[in-house]
């Protein structure tokens, strides 16, 4: 439409101290929701803007109508100081802004130059288009410590590079303005400051980067501007040099947290779960867990550190009866556990272990179910929510589901809303309050804190601190090294499914877990 | 977000909105024929609801309840089971075979038996498709199409060969006096109440009522319906809770095959009376459409079933009385489907639209 003719003009009729991006009352609802209410914001050029706000807050959606996803109900936006209607992405990138999207919009069997081409090529064959691409990646690389093979298969990359490939697409569609959705959720403390030196060099050359993050410590470290969202609204903007996490925090939730962990020292009692050598091959004959083996008490909390998969998950699903394992010996209280293709989750579940699975929308829930038919999953054939003949006692489910509301602090507090209708945070107390609720021995954790405000946070760490603290064993498997280290008592770390060490919290730091998440022995490279 | 519209426009408006746009456009093509579509309107009524025709509307609503609860319960489970014609017909090889051998002495034992042995043959026609996919992954899709062939090649052998009558016709002897279960025009004739004698409905239509009930309590009532529900949902989630994806569609499915064996006590034993080539007559495939159009609710299917069988008995009437060629009313019939299977959205989005704008306004 008429964005074409406006870039094209952008360059000559533009003053060039126009701030890079102006929102004035920007509006968008839906249905009943407001989920932007009049907002304004200015993003100068050559800086790095940060925006944080708790799931819910609104970022999404306004980096949504900024990237032409959704257009906004009222409110104009200015790019580079002049009136832009972004009606879909195309137009949004003719006007120079870029998105890196927290799940890579990648194709993996391509290779690299294929994906930064793709739908961006220059005529009907391909041959010049890749050409010119390979040219443009070698300048950029250069340029920008953006070093990526152009002719790798992008599915045989790490997240790290694969991200590099995102915003490599990005600048070669010449963004000026590169939008950044929680970029580091799947990288390495090493991936993630190597992305932050990236953006560093970016902003040196001119380019304006926005940055949502909910990690208030990148937001400190590499913006220079905040700006703050809470309930749809703007809630404030200020000069990072001139604020502290803190601060940020209680502007983003609206009253005062707590962001340290209150606990006391633990009480470790009996061994309560003991993995011996424990091995599992995948279908694809892909070994997940190498020989592993160590010991869970009654009273602690041993939180397992380690990039996103490198056999966490698998840990996490054999202990909880999702998939069998090869080999070696789990023990429950001096009892052995089915390790077979034979178990179930249900047999974990009456051997004391509960589970807060990693994925909460395809494991923990079913979204399309209601409240009180989430409460009791999982535990729905214990005798209480029987009823002859194999019917559910649905009075008892529903007398369940409203004192888990209530105890749990669910909200909002109806039982009939479908899962799909909370918030990250309360679809996790959901969960947490079903698993802690059944009274487990062992409670199994994965990514407790995962997309959840911080209110919530706060509100869950309690709990599971709570259930330590009850003389119950718990497992954290984390990919938050602070919450690694805020919550457990003990540390191991996990890499290509082996334990490559055995830490506590108070004798080391992010640099060294960093490193033994990186596969790197701390003692033999000092 | 699918949370903008009220449920009623959801489940009655959404479906009537498409239902009328599939007739208008039905009504083009009868005009583009050069006959009078307002003229056909009255014929299909009347031909549906006559005298003579009810018989036969609520003869194919019955056939297409059984059907469509069978593809409402496998969906339920996310199983698409598109066999339905198969099962039903080995429905009905299980019910000539039962009641080729016995003589019995009332009918309401006969049905009963009929019932059990259209249930268990169509179960384990829908059951090697549903163990394929639960442990071989074998898409259940692909598989219930090649099991209605392979079923239809079956009966085709079967009533050349063993199960034969003497003469020429493929087809089992008669089923013996005893097995004759009451038509409509006996039921209503106890209570004083005329139907057509010669129209094939007859009490089955209880047992597809019973089963609509059967399949509300089950899905929405009991563990299992519970469980199939989740497993349909999410199968990720269902593992996690300690739900079997083996059982869950095997149970569904099963269940899925057994209602559509049903609907041989319908065709088989209710009007037949010896089993012929062909009884399911594509009521397998249409429950696809009323399982869809009914949103996978039983009272949804009864009444997609209810205008699927107004469709089909109206539609048979226009061909006889306009002379409409046959093939018009497949392109009537196959349009109702596409407006309220494939093409929901084209009459949804604007809805929603007008639903969003009209509620901001009153807020």
């Amino acid at each position: 439409m008429t964005v074409e003719t406006q870039n094209r003009g952008r360059s000559e009729t533009a003053a060039p101290v126009a701030p890079a991006i102006e929102l004035i009352g920007v509006s968008k609802s839906f249905g009943p929701v407001q989920a932007n209410k009049d907002i304004s914001m200015t993003v100068a050029r050559g800086a790095i803007h940060g925006i944080v706000g708790e799931n819910g807050a609104g970022k999404s959606t306004l980096m949504s109508i900024l990237y032409g996803f959704y257009k906004a109900d009222a409110g104009v936006i200015k790019i580079n100081g002049i009136e832009t209607e972004i009606t879909d992405s195309h137009a949004a990138i003719a006007a120079g802004i870029g998105m890196v999207h927290q799940h890579f919009m990648l194709v993996e069997p391509f290779t690299v130059l294929e994906n930064v081409i793709m739908g961006a090529e220059d005529g009907p064959l391909l041959r010049p288009s890749l050409a010119k691409a390979r040219k443009v990646l070698t300048q950029l690389a250069k340029e920008y410590e953006l070093e990526v093979d152009p002719d790798a298969i992008v599915g045989d990359l790490s997240v790290g590079f694969q991200q590099r490939v995102e915003i490599l697409k990005a600048l070669y569609r010449e963004a000026d303005i590169l939008i950044l959705d929680e970029p580091t959720g799947v990288l390495t403390p090493a991936e993630a400051d190597h992305l932050f030196r990236i953006l560093e060099n970016l902003k040196a050359q001119g380019k304006t980067i926005v940055l949502i993050t909910h990690k208030l410590r990148e937001i400190m470290a590499v913006t220079d501007t905040v700006s703050v969202m809470r309930r749809g609204e703007m809630t404030a903007t200020v000069k990072t040099a001139d604020t502290s996490p803190s601060e940020l925090a209680d502007l983003m939730v609206g009253r005062h947290v707590l962001l340290e962990v209150d606990k006391q020292p633990a009480n470790p009692g009996e061994v309560f779960l003991e993995v011996k050598n424990l091995s599992a091959i995948d279908h694809q004959g892909v070994e997940k867990l190498k020989n592993i083996s160590f010991n869970l008490r009654a009273g602690e909390i041993l939180g397992v550190a380690g990039v996103a998969g490198n056999g966490q998950s698998d840990l996490l699903e054999i202990l909880g009866g999702i998939s069998p394992a090869t080999n070696g010996e789990v023990l429950v209280k001096g009892d052995p556990i089915d390790l077979s293709r034979k178990a179930s989750a249900a047999h974990r579940r009456d051997r004391g272990i509960g589970h807060v699975p990693e994925d909460r929308h395809q494991r923990g829930l079913v979204m399309a179910f209601q409240t009180w038919e989430n409460t009791p999953f999982g535990y729905h054939n214990r005798p209480q929510f029987r009823k002859p003949m194999g019917l559910a006692n649905q009075k008892a489910m529903l007398d369940d589901a409203k004192a888990k509301i209530e105890k749990f602090d669910i909200r909002p507090t109806s039982p009939f809303l479908p899962a799909s209708s909370y918030s990250g945070g309360n679809q996790q107390k959901i969960v947490i309050a079903r698993e802690i609720d059944a009274n487990p021995d062992i409670l199994l954790v994965g990514q407790p804190t995962r997309g959840v405000d911080i209110g919530a946070i706060e509100f869950i760490h309690k709990q599971i601190i709570g259930l330590r603290d009850a003389g119950k064993a718990v497992l954290l498997v984390s990919v938050e090294l602070d919450e690694i280290l805020a919550l457990s008592d003990r540390i191991i770390v996990m890499f290509d499914g082996t334990i490559q060490g055995e830490r506590r919290p108070d004798e080391t730091n992010e640099q060294e877990l960093g490193m033994l998440m990186a596969g790197m022995n701390p003692e033999e490279a000092q | 977000m699918n949370k903008t519209l009220p449920k009623w426009a959801d489940v009655l408006l959404i479906p009537l909105l498409n239902l009328f746009l599939a007739l208008f456009i039905s009504g083009l093509v009868v005009l583009f024929i050069g006959k009078d579509p307002i003229e056909a309107v009255k014929v299909m009524i009347q031909g549906a609801f006559g005298k003579y025709g009810i018989g036969y509307t609520l003869y194919y609503t019955t056939n297409f309840i059984f059907t469509g609860l069978a593809v409402a319960v496998a969906f339920h489970a996310r199983l698409f089971n598109i066999g339905g014609e198969g099962q039903a017909g080995l429905g009905g090889v299980g019910v000539a075979l039962i009641l080729m051998s016995f003589n019995w002495p009332h009918w309401t034992i006969a049905i009963l038996a009929a019932s059990i042995a259209a249930f268990v043959f169509g179960a384990a026609w829908a059951a090697i498709p549903a163990y394929l996919q639960a442990k071989r992954g074998s898409h259940i899709v692909i598989t219930t199409i090649m099991f209605n062939l392979i079923g239809s090649a079956l009966i085709n052998y079967l009533l050349v060969g063993p199960m034969k009558a003497p003469g020429m016709a493929p087809e089992t002897p008669h089923f013996p006096p005893g097995a004759s279960i009451p038509t409509l025009h006996d039921f209503f004739g106890l209570f004083g109440i005329a139907f057509d004698k010669n129209s094939p409905a007859n009490i089955s239509i209880f047992i597809a009522l019973a089963a609509l009930v059967f399949v509300y309590i089950l899905i929405w009532k009991t563990r299992i319906g519970y469980e199939i529900r989740a497993f349909g949902h999410s199968e990720k989630a269902a593992v996690y809770a300690g739900i079997s994806p083996l059982k869950i569609t095997m149970i569904a499915m099963l269940i899925s095959g057994g209602l559509a064996g049903l609907l041989a006590v319908n065709t088989v034993q209710g009007e037949a009376e010896r089993l012929i080539l062909d009884t399911v007559q594509g009521a397998g495939f249409v429950g696809i459409a009323v399982s869809l159009m009914g949103r996978n609710h039983p009272i949804g299917v009864l009444l997609a079933a209810f205008l699927f069988g107004i469709l089909y008995q109206g539609g048979g009437e226009l061909s006889f009385a306009m002379g409409i060629p046959r093939e018009m009313i497949v392109v009537i019939q196959a349009l109702v489907i596409m407006f309220t299977g494939s093409l929901e959205n084209i009459v949804r989005i604007p809805v929603e639209r007008l639903f969003a704008r009209f509620g901001k306004g009153e807020a």
